[in-house]
């Protein structure tokens, strides 16, 4: 049985990178005394699945992993027994049972959302905002993307799905700027775009170049593509409709 | 939420901002105004250096257990982090509650190699802490060390107020009562210390005075307060199986170097190896009850999620319920798929019988140690691993699948001769012949891999060796170059590789050693060079050493190199560490003369731990029915 598990990443947990969470799960299941299954061969590990990394700084409240279980006390049960032995900085937010043939957490990441911030005493240009829908808005977005080894022109504008301005979305939150911004990208394996690297491309034009350290991410949800037989969401709690996208855990 | 002592900015720009941010599983909070003393336990390395460490996790689980006191963690910032504290003036912080260590009311030490001494001074100034006890004022923390150094506390002595000798579970209540009462009654430093001095186990070293001879030796020790004893006998468990043990140690987020359950079986060696000092300072070797261990492994494993436990100690193999302690863990370990890492157990069909079931054969490799490459070598050590022994452990490993093997050897010892080193070579070549002869061609799955390694032997206080004379660097760098042309000139050599130690490292570990009080103002002036994380040889800054010695008026080779007489007064004999200074003598003169001495197991030889009264010396040989020896 394949199970699901939506957890948030908060507070100093930020400073722990991907491999160092998938460590602390694997610990933290060994902990719980849930029935987690393990592969076969001489040194056999817990057979489990996270969907897309996080970058070390960030917070999040859309992390996913997929576990296999020999035994299912329900789903209500699993997320308590996983929950009471979680630190602070990490919170298990909903388990789902997931219908077999169902694609595994990493394969099926199709999208994710953030909400950036700009950490107080950035000083931005001062249009920035309706610049940067103009940018989005643009038919075609050519950037340099670079890699590791290399380097390729990509078109931005075919990773973002959306892009908000929130106003005053931080108003009650003293370290950060007033204003922030929402965006849907293309998170799918070797095709992911950083919500960085799109302000990052968007400043360039202006000319500005961001300080260091000025953005605070947070992700919000990750995406996959819905399947045919499932069910689409009501249009107002569906980020962008024509994507048919949807939380990994999701028709619960 | 907890607040961080750090800004993002700085951790986002570190290597491993997890080592800084405490918060992991198990870690100890307490509500800071709950408690009556705040404890800072320091190991001045690096996070996954000092997380692994197994004695801090006693320390901090047992004074955690005292209710009115908070135990929290702090270890050397890594030298990215602590360029940014020094530009930018950040103190020095605990992990727990992210507070400055100078506001804590005590820093303890732990001290478990020489080439921390520089990290010792790097915590000290990055705490704001001033360097030398005799500077700190009423409101500074009392810096108290502890750990194996701390046997010859002499070249540091003048960075702490306090000096626990010997094993921390016994006396830590005593001191902090003590603490707890000067606190209440009108605090004065000078006063508590002196008072603290007249505790067991505890050294207050501004309270002494050495007077040298004018050869530099140690002439005498004057104490400078009545009633302080001239010797500090060492602290020591006596039971092991009804004592502290940290049944829910702190599980990092960060992989470290020792990321498992440590199970520690037993105390102290039976052996006698004369070059080791922990085989000395840990009499009598103390057994923990094989029950008790089964249910502190279980209630471990719960409580970390470790997939992994091992075994500690400094010879499991003479543990005697290792076999039924082995089956337990193998039994239950199986169903929770945990793995089973074994210390370096003997070599013989029992441990390779264990080995087979817990590790991947053609993965793993055999471990000897016989230290030495001739017989005689080994009679002068005490090593009581005979050839024929090697080779009946290889040739079952070889029968049994095993094609690789790791053997350790030390280049320096006493009274070694070419020819010693030369049968390094021959030993390794015989150990490949044996393969090729044990296992058929056609069952064979290429080559055999013999890994042989040397290290440099440094003469270690409270051990027969105490009075050898250390090599010099050129004469190290000769004996390393032998036994290399001497593997190469083996008929086996392609299946030998051979790996050896540097040799700067290993000479101002040997100062460090058997320094005496002046080294204080070399290490401090070292540390003023800039020279900090010494046990990393990427950092290690020779020639900063070198120009502090000479600043200092002081020559590094009356530390090493020079020969000592019987009868000199070393810093530290003013310790009791449970073994006398004469037996250690005789067994120096037994070295001379090639002389083995019997193991505690199957004779006493009367080296003074009897007196305690407990562990093998009361227990017996006759417990196991003797052993041949």
């Amino acid at each position: 049985m394949k199970v699901r598990i939506r957890f948030s990443k908060y507070g100093v947990l930020r400073f722990i990178g991907h491999l160092d969470v998938m460590r602390y799960f694997q610990k933290a299941i060994r902990r719980s005394g849930i029935a987690i299954a393990y592969s076969e061969g001489f040194s056999p590990h817990q057979i489990m699945s996270f969907a897309a990394p996080l970058s070390v700084g960030h917070t999040s409240e859309g992390e996913y992993l997929d576990i296999q279980v020999t035994s299912f006390p329900g789903e209500e049960a699993l997320k308590d027994m996983l929950e009471a032995v979680m630190v602070e900085g990490i919170s298990i937010l909903d388990v789902q049972l997931l219908p077999s043939g169902e694609k595994n957490a990493m394969a099926s990441v199709a999208a994710a959302s953030y909400l950036i911030a700009f950490r107080q005493g950035t000083s931005l240009p001062s249009d920035w905002q309706e610049r940067l829908l103009a940018f989005y808005n643009q038919a075609s977005i050519p950037v340099v993307k670079k890699a590791k080894k290399s380097e390729r022109e990509i078109n931005l504008k075919e990773g973002i799905y959306g892009l908000e301005i929130r106003k005053g979305a931080f108003a009650d939150r003293e370290e950060v700027l007033p204003d922030g911004v929402y965006m849907l990208l293309n998170a799918r394996s070797g095709e992911n775009i950083k919500p960085a690297f799109v302000l990052e491309s968007f400043f360039k034009t202006l000319d500005y170049e961001l300080p260091p350290f000025a953005l605070l991410v947070h992700r919000l949800e990750t995406y996959k593509e819905r399947g045919e037989d499932e069910p689409g969401a009501d249009a107002a709690s569906r980020p962008y409709d024509t994507r048919k996208l949807v939380p990994l855990i999701w028709g619960k | 939420m907890r607040k961080l002592a750090l800004k993002d900015e700085i951790l986002l720009q570190v290597e491993k901002p997890a080592r800084y941010i405490g918060g992991e599983v198990n870690a100890v909070m307490k509500d800071k105004d709950r408690v009556d003393v705040r404890f800072a336990m320091c190991f001045p390395d690096v996070y996954e250096i000092g997380m692994s460490h197994l004695g801090i996790q006693i320390i901090y689980d047992m004074v955690n257990q005292f209710e009115d006191v908070w135990c929290e963690r702090v270890y050397s910032p890594w030298v990215d982090l602590d360029q940014i504290m020094r530009r930018e003036n950040i103190p020095l912080f605990a992990l727990e509650s992210q507070d400055p260590i100078r506001d804590f009311d005590f820093l303890g030490i732990t001290i478990q190699y020489e080439m921390c001494y520089t990290n010792i001074l790097q915590v000290l100034d990055l705490s704001g802490i001033p360097l030398l006890s005799a500077e700190r004022g009423e409101k500074d923390p009392i810096v108290i060390g502890g750990g194996p150094c701390t046997y010859n506390p002499e070249p540091f002595c003048d960075f702490f107020d306090l000096i626990y000798v010997g094993e921390a579970e016994t006396r830590y209540r005593d001191l902090l009562d003590l603490y707890k009462e000067y606190k209440k009654n009108g605090w004065n430093r000078r006063d508590f210390l002196k008072k603290a001095a007249k505790l067991p186990g505890i050294y207050v070293p501004s309270l002494y005075q050495v007077v040298y001879n004018e050869d530099k030796t140690v002439k005498e020790r004057i104490a400078l307060e009545e009633g302080i004893p001239l010797t500090i006998e060492k602290e020591l468990v006596k039971d092991l199986s009804h004592t502290y043990y940290p049944l829910k140690p702190v599980v990092p987020f960060l992989q470290v170097t020792q990321d498992r359950v440590v199970l520690e079986i037993q105390r102290g060696c039976i052996r006698g190896c004369r070059f080791c000092q922990a085989g000395q300072l840990y009499r009598p070797v103390r057994e923990r009850n094989p029950e008790v261990l089964k249910h502190y492994a279980l209630e471990m494993l719960q409580n970390t999620g470790h997939e992994e436990i091992s075994l500690s100690s400094l010879s499991s193999s003479d543990y005697s319920a290792l076999p039924e302690l082995l089956s337990f863990l193998i039994e239950s370990c199986a169903e929770k798929r945990i793995n089973i890492s074994l210390p370096s157990l003997r070599i013989d069909a029992f441990s390779l019988d264990v080995m087979n079931k817990v590790q991947d054969v053609k993965k793993s490799s055999l471990t000897f140690a016989p230290e030495a490459g001739s017989q005689r070598m080994r009679n002068i050590i005490n090593k009581g691993l005979t050839e024929e022994v090697i080779f009946e452990g290889a040739r079952l490993a070889f029968e049994g699948g095993w094609t690789r093997v790791k053997l350790y050897f030390m280049l320096g010892l006493p009274m070694e001769t070419t020819e010693d080193i030369q049968e390094i070579a021959h030993l390794c070549n015989k150990i490949a012949a044996l393969y090729y002869e044990t296992v058929p061609k056609e069952k064979r799955t290429g080559r055999v891999q013999i890994v042989a390694s040397t290290s440099f032997f440094i003469p270690k206080p409270f051990t027969p060796f105490q009075w050898a004379r250390q090599c010099t660097k050129e004469e190290f760098l000769e004996k390393a170059y032998l036994t290399r042309t001497s593997i190469a000139g083996e008929l086996n050599q392609k299946s030998i590789k051979y790996n050896w130690h540097e040799a700067d490292a290993s000479v101002l570990e040997g100062v460090m050693a058997r320094g005496d009080r002046r080294l204080n103002q070399v290490i401090l002036t070292a540390y003023k060079k800039g020279c900090i994380y010494d046990a990393w040889s990427e950092y290690y800054q020779n020639d900063k050493w070198l120009s502090a010695f000479e600043e200092c008026g002081i020559d590094p080779d009356f530390y090493t190199v020079r020969k000592r007489e019987d009868d000199e007064l070393f810093p530290w004999d003013f310790l009791d560490c449970g073994v006398s200074k004469k037996f250690l003598l005789k067994e120096w003169h037994k070295a001379q003369r090639e002389e083995i001495t019997p193991n505690c197991q199957s004779q006493c030889s009367g080296c003074g731990a009897m007196r305690y009264g407990c562990g093998v010396c009361v227990e017996g040989p006759e417990r196991r029915g003797g052993e041949v020896s």
